[in-house]
């Protein structure tokens, strides 16, 4: 298990460098000069000059790179254009938590629902109740989050007037996002249960449990769900991937201050030390939770083999 | 035996038919809208704005005066484009990685296997908009963008069938006789592994629809005034409570659309992989 683990961290190295080299490589394609930017339009060519030094920008990429990536590792992301603050004083301070709620809510939220809808056609498998589950899943898994966002709020805020439109803190402003992102994965996670679970059933180990007496219920929550859960697990762990990058929209249409909303508006807004800082700590937050996603798969399923 | 396995797969045949006609009704949507819309989709009349559907404007304006109908019939080729585009450049890019991957294996492998953990580890959405920001906005670039977010599934699902193809026998047959590799790939690996290709294609053209749409949403995707379902949204928002139907009938239409692929998908599956059925 710990060699496991130790072959599976140091498997991640490789790809975050690789994240944070594709992310660095790619804002510098931003079209601009993020000199001119930060120096301002009437800025003369000795200014200019100045602030190209001071960013570091006169040297070769790949030193501009090492740069960065050793910056980084001692918690220094460069300096916000916007607001001349440090990157990570603006992704830290309220934004990173924010986000992480909500893709922690929307998961939760999506287990619960589709491992519901997922164990009721189970239980009603191939009757009517099956089938329109089923049929509501495919529902959910087409509809498109940022439709549903907008509709939420034409609903429940402007008509019936029960939720507030924008923030996030208070339960009652929780609910609307929360929503529209975890209807999506929880069709997802409805489909997967119901699919291992169904493939479970055909193993001899529940014929020999309805063999002994066992009734449904046992069968179900004792012996096939347990086994059914390890596939769902890895749809999990994809699920809060979409979600955090889902929070982008969310975050849009609700107006909460949040990672995903500061990506969109340091991206639009050309200030890409922000940008860069923003997506790359998405990125290794997205890795960290799929490396504890295999390893908890690991851990309930000692045949798999990293390869 | 056989007659019960017939009867449990008529729903998935059924609603495979169901799929495909809501599929090609939207294409033909596309294909006529010249001749269906009653408007000139881009033409600005002021004095009729925000009107609410009526005999004149079935699904009302938007805030220019813009008949909403008319943008929602030629929206469809806008949506339809950038899914089956970005879809057919995903799995180009994806197959030929997935079979070099699996085919030849070693370093190879490692070296493809680790671009695409490099690809999977942008969450979704970020890519995309990463990449159309740095290109700039046009539907071409949201194209590659929802392209290289498909890659990805492509390869893994490509090499995964390689693999377990190239160690049937008869490939090892054909190698004995001293078939080139390339031979090998196009003419007996390749074949072999077009179901699970297809059906995922087929998947992905729904979820290219909805990322494409979700770009144009967030303000980064096919630019205006060219008419397009994500970005029709968008605009209503600012006007919920005079024009709900602003945003009612661009976004059904997502959403009907993709339902369509994805029942389509689905049913495909169950025809191509029975295995996978459950």
């Amino acid at each position: 298990m710990l060699t496991f683990t130790v072959r599976r961290f140091l498997q991640a190295i490789p790809v975050v460098l690789g994240v944070s080299f594709a992310v660095f490589m790619m804002m510098h394609m931003l079209p601009g000069d993020p000199a001119v930017i930060m120096a301002g339009e009437v800025a003369s060519p000795e200014q200019i000059e100045q602030m190209r030094r001071n960013l570091g920008l006169h040297y070769p990429i790949l030193t501009q790179y090492f740069r960065y990536i050793t910056n980084a590792l001692r918690g220094n992301l460069g300096t916000s254009i916007r607001t001349d603050m440090p990157v990570v004083n603006e992704i830290f301070d309220v934004r990173f938590l924010t986000t992480i709620q909500l893709a922690v809510t929307a998961t939760a939220a999506s287990v619960l629902i589709g491992l519901m809808i997922g164990i009721v056609s189970v239980v009603w498998r191939r009757s009517f109740i099956d089938t329109l589950l089923m049929l509501i899943a495919l529902l959910g898994l087409s509809m498109p989050n940022f439709w549903l966002g907008v509709i939420f709020i034409n609903f429940f805020s402007l008509q019936m007037g029960w939720l507030p439109i924008t923030g996030w803190g208070t339960p009652a402003q929780m609910v609307m996002p929360t929503l529209m992102l975890g209807i999506g994965g929880s069709a997802v996670i409805a489909r997967m249960t119901r699919a291992s679970m169904l493939e479970v059933f055909n193993q001899d180990y529940i014929r020999t449990a309805y063999a002994k007496g066992a009734t449904e219920r046992i069968v179900i929550f004792r012996h096939a769900l347990r086994n059914a859960l390890i596939p769902v697990i890895t749809v999990v762990g994809l699920q809060f991937g979409f979600l955090l990058s889902g929070a982008v929209i969310s975050e849009t249409i609700f107006a909460i201050n949040g990672l995903g909303r500061l990506m969109v508006q340091s991206l639009t807004t050309r200030d890409f030390p922000t940008a860069q800082g923003a997506i790359l700590v998405c990125s290794l937050l997205f890795v960290m939770v799929n490396m504890m996603v295999d390893i908890t798969y690991r851990f309930v399923n000692k045949r798999i083999d990293l390869n | 035996m056989k007659s019960r396995r017939f009867i449990r797969r008529r729903p998935k045949d059924i609603q495979m038919w169901i799929g495909a006609s809501i599929v090609l009704f939207f294409v033909a949507i596309a294909l006529l809208a010249p001749l269906l819309a009653p408007y000139d989709p881009l033409e600005v009349v002021i004095p009729r704005r925000l009107q609410a559907p009526s005999s004149d404007h079935w699904l009302g304006t938007d805030d220019l005066g813009r008949d909403n109908l008319s943008r929602i019939l030629y929206g469809a080729r806008v949506s339809l484009i950038v899914g089956v585009a970005a879809t057919a450049i995903g799995a180009a890019i994806g197959t030929v990685l997935g079979i070099v991957a699996g085919y030849f294996g070693g370093v190879k492998d490692s070296i493809i296997m680790r671009f695409i953990d490099i690809l999977l580890a942008f969450p979704g959405l970020l890519l995309a908009l990463a990449i159309v920001t740095v290109l700039g906005s046009s539907t071409r670039n949201v194209i590659l963008a929802v392209a290289i977010f498909a890659v990805p599934s492509f390869a893994r699902i490509v090499r995964g069938s390689t693999l377990s193809v190239k160690k049937l026998e008869y490939i090892d047959a054909i190698r004995a006789i001293g078939a080139k590799d390339i031979r090998i790939i196009f003419v007996h690996v390749l074949p072999n592994i077009l179901s699970p290709i297809i059906v995922q294609a087929t998947l992905n053209v729904g979820g290219a629809i909805v990322t494409a749409a979700a770009l144009s949403f967030l303000g980064v995707g096919t630019p205006p005034p060219t008419p397009e379902w994500g970005a029709m949204v968008d605009r209503g928002r600012a006007f919920l409570i005079q024009a709900p139907h602003m945003i009612y009938f661009p976004g059904l239409m997502i959403f009907l659309l993709v339902v369509g692929i994805n029942m389509f998908g689905d049913g495909l599956r169950d025809y191509l992989e029975p295995k996978k059925t459950r």
